[in-house]
């Protein structure tokens, strides 16, 4: 190479051959020229003074996009229908329409609902787990529907679900000791701690402050969406600090209301998803 | 008398700045205004400490104090940067680790971003830049002590710029987070440095502009073009950190994706070239492979990266035609931006043994590989169908990384290789050994992080486009999120692996500057039957 004409310049000792361009770099060049004028005659390109070239095939994303989900829709349509058409019970009643609406559901659960219930529907601190049969207001298909389609505490619904715990303590209902042996008694309810002196002062309290709505034994009442409490499952942690914090100024969640949102027939199939993960009634 | 301008400056700059600490409507903007007054205040007091009633001695030769400087700041801002770069990427795999509110992933990304490329890159090409433009045009650099301006002026835009983001100051545009006074202050640095690059070029004593500097220059010039227009924004108090860019909606995006590609193009591609172009040649000893092909790709390169950025706005609210072009443009862009590989690879020929026994040779030729892979991949993320899948994927990620460390990182590191001996007035460098482990260290941190990525980025891209037979989504997207877990933990070990070796270098090179030389068998064994 070095015996090669060079072009006579030299800087701070740098000198320059003056080798012809590459045949194979050339010619990929050009190449990649032609595609490119190919390719803008073929598809949208030049920016014109309203408007732009449409291009030979006539190609818009737009257009792509709506095919696709026309197309998407004409072979759901009459599913679709007879989802919209029939009752809860009906869907689940058929294979067919019971599997479609499972897996339609179990798609709109992942996009709009794992954020809070997580993938696989076992909630979180705050937000109930989905899988078990501990249902805050109801497990039958017609009250998971009313629960989604509506949404708890959604201010913007007039049919939302909603229930509020006084703050005990906050609000000066019960002294801070009460509110130690109410925790005592709960834990003793639910068998995980034995019965103790603390537990019976709480006993008391609890049938004078909480048994309207939680039950005598703890059950719970669905109607008013007041949790059960004999059981180990807790929506806002289970130690007695957490018991107790919620005793004292309870949280209260927030779903939104999903009906208007994602219309009827989602919220239908979302149902049915919910009601397939075990806890269904 | 030059000195009392620039004493006049700083001092009135402080002034300033303690105005708007005193005036400042946001907490935030009052802390960005007192870090300001406290870097002129001491720039002030120590240009105070060194006035000399005496006639300033006469100054001859090359200015290379300022050059010295920039390799420092080189070597400390690559160091940090890559530190936050692994600190981030430890938090994408342990996102416990982000710290509220000051080091969350949030701020610390524009942190590690603006680090590696103003920060680090931009050092790196300042120095090179002041470096070859004065031996190749044989002319000491022009406009006297503006460059100082120049290079403190750049520090200071980096330290308000990273302390912006740590404070939460980001008018939210990538690569140009920072808010209004910032980009003001950038402004009237880089119009310096391109009058003080510009005048050396004009009193320049050879008769032709070595190709190293039209790379330079189209950088610089290019920079200031795209730094202005993309961040023409309305502030909406003069003491305040709050701005409204001009542009809004799509033209908003597309005027970013203008400015982000051309980062890429300009900043990282034709100022790199540039470095390029003189380093490979000397350290090779070896002539140019091809005049023509410099000219040819040179005004290629110019003319079709600006027109590619819309590639980054597929599938959006960009008009279709608009992205037709930023494809065909960047499709176009392969051949172009080749031709620089072509001419640094094949400037080697004649030397090719070099790559064995010179590990900085071996450098230059990774760093020269993987400019040729990513400006290969670049064109073909460009296409559309391509694009559909790798969009917001992680394999962007990789791509820019491969690109990054393999091609900007490692063609940088061999420049400081070969100046810092020559600029410190050392026979050579304190080890060639230590360069070989820097050099094998770096490949594999590239290689991990590079592969890594792009199987993340495509099973990523997949999962997200998975339907079930009846056309519905299979996985949530937190389902994806957590699938890239054990691919987040090798990224963080191929960015240990790299950072590694720039602390290796970064001993290498102060013990060079020290003067010292390591006590080690040589890297190669002598002709006269050394070691086998």
């Amino acid at each position: 190479m070095s015996e090669q004409e060079t072009t006579g310049h030299e800087w701070d000792g740098i000198r320059e051959l003056n080798t012809p361009l590459p045949r194979w770099w050339l010619w990929t060049f050009y190449l990649t020229i032609l595609w490119g004028i190919g390719y803008c005659i073929a598809y949208p390109a030049i920016p014109l003074v309203t408007g732009n070239t449409a291009g030979l095939l006539g190609y818009s994303s737009r257009a792509e996009l709506e095919q696709t989900m026309a197309m998407v829709a004409d072979e759901r349509r009459e599913i679709i229908e007879r989802i919209a058409s029939s009752d809860l019970a009906t869907i689940r009643g058929d294979e067919e329409l019971a599997q479609f609406a499972i897996a339609g559901g179990a798609a709109a659960f992942r996009v709009h609902c794992s954020q809070c219930h997580g993938s696989g529907a076992v909630g979180s601190v705050g937000y109930p787990n989905l899988n078990d049969d501990d249902w805050i207001w109801g497990g039958s298909l017609e009250e998971i529907h009313q629960t989604i389609s509506a949404g708890v505490r959604d201010e913007a619904n007039d049919d939302s679900r909603f229930s509020e715990m006084p703050a005990f303590g906050a609000d000066g209902i019960l002294e801070a000791a009460d509110i130690r042996d109410v925790t005592a008694h709960l834990l003793a309810l639910g068998g995980r701690e034995p019965v103790t002196g603390d537990a019976n002062f709480g006993s008391e309290i609890y049938a004078e402050q909480c048994e309207v709505c939680h039950g005598e034994g703890g059950e719970g009442m669905r109607d008013l969406g007041a949790p059960a409490l004999a059981d180990a499952i807790w929506l806002y942690g289970s130690d007695p600090d957490s018991i107790m914090a919620q005793v004292r100024q309870p949280s209260h969640g927030v779903m939104p209301a999903w009906g208007a949102r994602l219309g009827d027939t989602v919220v239908k199939q979302l149902t049915l998803y919910v009601h397939s993960l075990g806890g269904g009634e | 008398m030059r000195s009392a301008f620039w004493i006049g400056v700083t001092g009135f700059a402080t002034l300033l700045a303690v105005i708007a600490a005193a005036k400042g409507v946001e907490p935030e903007f009052r802390a960005h205004a007192w870090i300001a007054a406290v870097c002129f205040a001491a720039a002030t007091i120590v240009m105070l400490r060194q006035v000399r009633f005496a006639p300033a001695p006469e100054t001859t030769g090359y200015q290379d104090d300022v050059v010295r400087w920039g390799i420092i700041a080189t070597v400390f801002w690559g160091l940090a940067g890559l530190l936050v770069g692994v600190v981030i990427a430890a938090q994408l795999a342990w996102p416990q680790l982000n710290v509220d509110p000051w080091f969350t992933f949030g701020r610390l990304r524009p942190l590690h971003t603006s680090a590696v490329i103003f920060a680090f890159g931009g050092n790196a090409l300042l120095c090179t830049s002041f470096y070859v433009v004065q031996r190749t045009c044989r002319a000491r650099l022009a406009l006297g002590n503006l460059v100082w301006f120049v290079f403190w002026g750049y520090q200071l835009f980096i330290v308000l710029a990273a302390t912006g983001y740590l404070l939460g100051i980001t008018q939210s545009k990538e690569y140009a987070e920072p808010e209004w006074y910032v980009d003001l202050w950038l402004t009237a640095v880089w119009v310096a440095y391109l009058a003080v690059f510009l005048f050396t070029l004009f009193r320049r004593r050879e008769p032709h502009i070595y190709v190293a500097n039209w790379f330079y220059l189209s950088f610089i010039v290019t920079v200031a073009m795209l730094h202005v227009v993309n961040n023409m924004a309305l502030p909406v108090s003069l003491v305040g950190a709050k701005s409204y860019i001009v542009f809004a909606g799509v033209q908003d995006a597309l005027t970013q994706w203008w400015y982000a590609h051309n980062a890429v193009g300009f900043f990282l591609t034709a100022g790199f070239l540039g470095m390029m172009y003189y380093f490979v040649p000397k350290q090779a000893d070896r002539p140019v492979y091809s005049y023509r092909l410099s000219i040819v790709h040179f005004w290629s390169l110019i003319f079709l990266y600006i027109w590619a950025g819309p590639h980054h706005l597929h599938y959006t609210a960009l008009p279709d035609w608009a992205q037709t072009l930023g494809m065909v443009f960047s499709v176009m862009l392969w051949m172009p931006s080749w031709g620089g590989m072509v001419n640094g690879l094949m400037t080697l020929s004649g030397a090719w043994d070099k790559i064995r026994t010179d590990p900085i040779i071996r450098m230059m030729v990774l760093a020269l590989a993987f400019y040729g892979m990513a400006t290969f991949e670049g064109p073909v993320m460009s296409i559309k169908a391509v694009n559909s899948l790798s969009h917001y994927t992680d394999w962007t990620i990789g791509h820019v990384h491969s690109g990054a460390l393999g091609w900007v990182g490692m063609i940088s590191f061999a420049a400081m290789y070969f100046l810092v001996p020559r600029l410190w007035g050392r026979e050579r460098l304190y080890s060639l050994r230590m360069i070989n482990w820097h050099f094998w260290l770096a490949t594999l941190g590239i290689m991990v992080y590079a592969a890594v990525m792009w199987v993340s980025g495509i099973q990523q891209g997949l999962m997200w486009r998975e339907y079930d037979d009846q056309g519905f989504l299979v996985y949530s997207f937190a389902e994806t999120v957590d699938a890239m877990f054990p691919y987040y933990v090798l990224r963080l070990l191929g960015g240990v692996l790299y950072l590694t070796g720039a602390v290796l270098m970064a001993w290498n090179l102060w013990m060079t500057a020290r003067g010292r030389i390591r006590d080690e068998v040589p890297l190669v064994p002598s002709a006269a039957g050394g070691h086998a």
